[in-house]
């Protein structure tokens, strides 16, 4: 049935910008207080008070605009958009509307391998509403005024994605983008960032359908499963004789089903209009350029710097530039070390990353152990110790017990490179095996393993195998 | 020139009264007054603190600027402590804990608040008559009906009443169109509106913020300069706060003219008003030509607009302001069974309906499909407003107008709001402008009643502005009459 269709997606992505106070006013903007502590006169409407630009705010923006290709807008207004809500003190949010801060930008995302370029209308700074508490009492609501005023980036994509998966790529990619420029925390549970999807439906390649908004969605998977149920609903009633109408939707997290909240006939008008309260922001050359040193590398810039300087296979590239912490760490690892790039990429997504999932650890939190990790890792590369004794090693190193060099001697586990040695052990072990070295010899690749075996063993497992295969094969071969 | 700061201010450090029987002095008058220019007078135990302090500093011989002299405050300043309603029912609960921006810098500067004076609600109105707690009377009566009760003016009608009455010695108003110097000019006081920028909005109830602007109602233009001098400082909190250098508007006032200065009058404000108010025109130009001073006739392009301008832009700007008006988080709220009920009730029933007419015009020229013929088209309008006046600045240093088309008017009489609306036709463009204008009592009218003349001044050149108006009250010797 849905073969025939295919679905048109817009996103309206909203990040919390991570500033320490409000987009208008001082109080902390920090999540997880007491009700209505973050709150002072600006935030609860009182008479009389009067917004002041926090410049923070507009600094991230820049900074967005460069990291997502957007025009920089030297001139945007800050506009009041009416409506009457508890949650809502002054009774308008302050946001841009005819003139944002950013227009025309784009991300590339991966599209099952291949990129697609994403391209993004506009992204403008506005004011969070507060939240309203249906469920805590059955007779009264209660509001909560903390997030009222917290500074948002709402970030507009053009109807470019075409399935839930492009979505989900697209907002992971954003989101990395957002957490690398440091502009906001990522923590979608938190609400930090949440989307608005616009969809519509229509016979492959055929004229736009009317779409629908599902306001607020704050996972991934609720995401996917709200795009995929508003899909089939939208085919159901097409299909069925139906029209869809414009609404706005929400998505019942329990039942994964969409339904309407309102209809557009009874859409609020809100009545825009420059905010005589705030001047319009004027912005320089220098005052943007100022920004863009703070840029940093984008994630696709060290994803190729991983695979083509460094020799990092990409899948494991990927996984290390996910998240800015994890490249940061294996950067810092680089520098302090001459072992290679690709070696340490591989420990990193190994066991590095096996024991800070098992002990529940931010990647961050190594940042001060590289040179133990890396002390480790040189012993492993030069073969002073093998590759098993290193893996038994690093969660000693990890949880601090000892320089990886101490743990080796306590433990023994120092391999033995030395030629000479290994000659001694692998003329003893030879002795009474003519049988097999004829075999050898006469073309049984087998009879090495077991030669290897025994040297191993007369060694007491610290002989370096490499060495030893080395030695046996040049004297078998006389 | 009666009580005026600094006659008081002689008077306490000649220690011919103290701060504590100036103060009771005022609040008896004011307590048996029958204008109703107060919504609410401060006993002396909630100021005993501040008059003991700014005593010891008499004493000591070093007071501040406004030492002991009793303010009244138009009831639209946030005044810590002491409730603050803008004379609406919907606020008629509210005691804010902050004190405005420019509040703070009178009482920093040793002012006493006597108490908080009547206005329109919301300052919404030209007669005061809009107000909760009912109307306020004009102290003037009219020779020909002595009985009848008249207007004060508005919207800072009791800071107007109080300062002729002798209630307080001046009154700190806001003029968003008019509503310090029409009220002034109808109760035979000074008012002066400064530029737009000058003093902070910061804890004033807002009505249309790109028009507010608080100024001194005093008893003459040196008050209004003292007064001046203490609350136009640079306001980190208000973004329209401008950081212009700032002078002592006092010192020098009384200066002599050094060099020749050229009045304008617009020919257009004065084609259709009485010879009442033609008379105050000519008065003054008569008083003031000995003084070195050139008048000229000047024609505003743009005066029939400005008051269809006003009363979109002003609305609109309202109808956003007031939505924080709506019972949940303070004020008066009534009762409903939905969200939206309480809303409808507590709105309705808390706004008067001036207040409600002007947030119903401003919600509708915002509307979707209304905005760009009403909101925009005024927003250009009001640009070539202020365009007009920088054409005729070019050739003038001041612009002198009527301050009203008539005298103060019966309460009860303006029953059609548009008539009452046209009250404001001199003041408006002014406030449009953003340019400063002072209101100074010229005469009296043929019942009887004061009349005033209004000095416009280019932005920011309030000294120079001030200077004039002084020289025109000497030479006009209103108060001596």
């Amino acid at each position: 049935m849905s073969d025939n269709w295919e679905m048109v997606i817009g996103l309206e992505v909203h990040a919390q910008l991570n500033t320490s106070s409000k987009l208008f006013s001082s109080s902390p903007n920090q999540f997880g207080s007491e009700p209505n502590e973050n709150v002072n006169f600006i935030d609860s409407g009182m008479p009389g008070m009067l917004p002041v630009m926090n410049f923070a705010c507009i600094e991230m923006a820049i900074k967005t605009g460069f990291a997502l290709n957007f025009n920089i807008n030297k001139y945007s207004v800050f506009e009041r958009k009416n409506y009457f809500y508890p949650d809502l003190p002054q009774g308008y949010q302050i946001s841009q509307f005819e003139f944002p801060i950013l227009t025309e930008g784009f991300i590339n995302i991966d599209n099952e391998g291949n990129q697609k370029k994403i391209r993004i209308e506009r992204a403008h700074l506005e004011q969070d509403a507060g939240k309203s508490i249906h469920d805590i009492d059955p007779k009264f609501s209660f509001i909560d005024l903390n997030r009222v005023g917290t500074p948002l980036l709402e970030i507009v994509s053009y109807p470019d994605l075409s399935s839930a998966e492009e979505v989900v790529s697209y907002m992971s990619s954003l989101r990395q983008v957002l957490m690398y420029i440091d502009v906001c925390d990522g923590n979608m549970q938190e609400g930090s960032l949440r989307a608005d999807v616009n969809l519509s439906v229509r016979k492959k390649g055929g004229e736009l359908g009317t779409r629908c908004e599902i306001k607020n969605l704050n996972s991934f998977k609720f995401i996917r499963q709200a795009i995929e149920y508003e899909f089939n609903r939208q085919i159901d009633v097409i299909e069925s004789g139906g029209r869809i109408e414009q609404n706005t939707m929400l998505f019942d997290t329990s039942t994964g089903e969409t339904r309407a909240m309102r209809s557009k006939e009874f859409s609020h008008d809100y009545r825009y209009f420059p905010d005589p309260d705030l001047l319009p922001v004027n912005l320089t050359q220098d005052q943007i350029d100022k920004v863009k040193t703070s840029v940093g590398e984008l994630p696709q810039a060290k994803l190729d710097k991983f695979i083509k300087d460094y020799n990092v296979d990409k899948d494991i590239a990927k996984i290390i530039t996910v998240e800015k912490q994890n490249a940061i760490l294996f950067e810092k690892m680089i520098s302090e070390t001459d072992i290679k790039p690709k070696f340490i990429a591989a420990w990193l997504v190994g066991d590095i990353f096996a024991f800070i999932k098992e002990n529940n650890l931010e990647v961050s939190s190594l940042n001060e152990k590289t040179k133990e990790i890396t002390d480790l890792l040189k012993l492993v590369s030069d073969d002073v110790i093998s590759n098993k004794a290193g893996k038994e090693i690093l969660p000693k190193v990890l949880n601090g017990q000892g320089k990886p060099s101490d743990i080796v001697k306590e433990l023994g586990l120092e391999q033995v490179s030395d030629s000479g040695e290994l000659e001694k052990i692998i003329d003893e072990a030879l002795i009474g095996e003519e049988e097999n070295i004829s075999k050898f010899q006469g073309g049984s690749d087998r009879v090495l393993g077991y030669f290897v075996g025994k040297c191993l063993k007369a060694t007491k497992g610290k002989g370096n195998p490499k060495l030893i295969n080395k030695i046996l094969l040049e004297r078998l071969k006389n | 020139m009666k009580s005026s700061i600094s006659h008081i201010k002689d008077s306490l450090r000649d220690k011919k009264i103290s701060v504590e029987e100036l103060y009771d002095e005022f609040l008896i008058k004011a307590k048996s007054s029958k204008t109703n220019s107060f919504n609410l007078l401060l006993d002396k135990e909630n100021n005993i603190l501040s008059i003991k302090e700014s005593q010891k500093r008499y004493e000591n011989g070093n007071p501040l600027p406004l030492d002991g002299i009793p303010l009244g405050i138009k009831d639209l300043f946030c005044t810590k402590g002491i409730r603050t309603t803008a004379s609406s029912k919907i606020l008629s609960n509210f005691t804010p804990n902050y004190e405005s921006f420019v509040t703070q810098k009178l009482l920093d500067d040793g002012s006493i608040f006597i108490g908080k004076n009547n206005c329109d609600e919301f300052a919404m109105g030209s007669s005061n008559e809009t107000s909760f707690f009912g109307p306020v009377k004009n102290p003037w009566k009219n020779k020909n009906a002595p009985t009848e009760d008249l207007v004060p003016g508005g919207s800072s009608g009791g800071s107007a009443a109080a300062v002729a009455e002798g209630t307080c010695v001046a009154s700190m108003g806001t003029d968003t169109g008019g509503s310090i110097r029409q009220p002034a000019s109808l109760c035979g006081i000074v008012g002066l509106k400064p530029t737009f920028g000058s003093c902070s909005r910061w804890g004033i109830v807002a009505f249309a913020s790109s028009l507010d602007q608080a100024g001194p109602l005093t008893n003459s233009v040196e008050d209004a300069a003292l007064i001046l001098n203490s609350i136009n400082k640079h306001d980190f909190n208000d973004t329209t706060s401008s950081n212009h250098v700032r002078e002592d508007y006092s010192n020098g006032i009384n200066d002599k003219l050094d060099q020749k200065i050229k009045i304008g009058i617009p020919s257009d404000y004065l084609k259709d008003v009485s010879g009442d108010i033609l008379s105050q025109i000519e008065n003054t130009k008569k008083a003031l030509i000995k003084h070195n001073v050139e008048f000229v006739d000047v024609e505003f392009k743009t005066t029939e607009y400005a008051l269809s301008t006003y009363y979109i832009l002003a609305p609109a700007e309202a109808s956003s302001n007031l939505a924080r008006y709506d019972g949940i988080r303070y004020g008066v709220r009534e009762d409903g069974k939905s969200l939206d009920d309480i809303y409808l009730n507590s709105r309705t029933k808390g706004f008067g309906d001036e207040v409600t007419r002007r947030i119903l015009i401003g919600a509708y020229v915002l509307s979707a499909g209304y905005y760009d013929a009403y909101y925009r088209q005024a927003q250009k309008v009001r640009r070539l407003i202020k365009d007009d006046f920088q054409r005729i600045f070019k050739d003038v240093d001041f612009i002198l107008t009527p301050t009203t088309p008539n005298e103060a008017f019966k309460i009860g009489d303006k029953l059609d709001p548009i008539s009452m609306y046209k009250n404001d036709i001199y003041t408006v463009p002014t406030s449009l402008a953003g340019l400063p204008g002072i209101s100074i009592p010229s005469g009296l009218s043929t019942n009887g009643l004061p009349l005033g003349i209004q000095f416009i001044g280019n932005y920011f050149e309030e000294k120079k502005l001030l200077q004039i108006a002084a020289l025109a009250e000497k030479e006009l010797n209103f108060n001596e009459r």
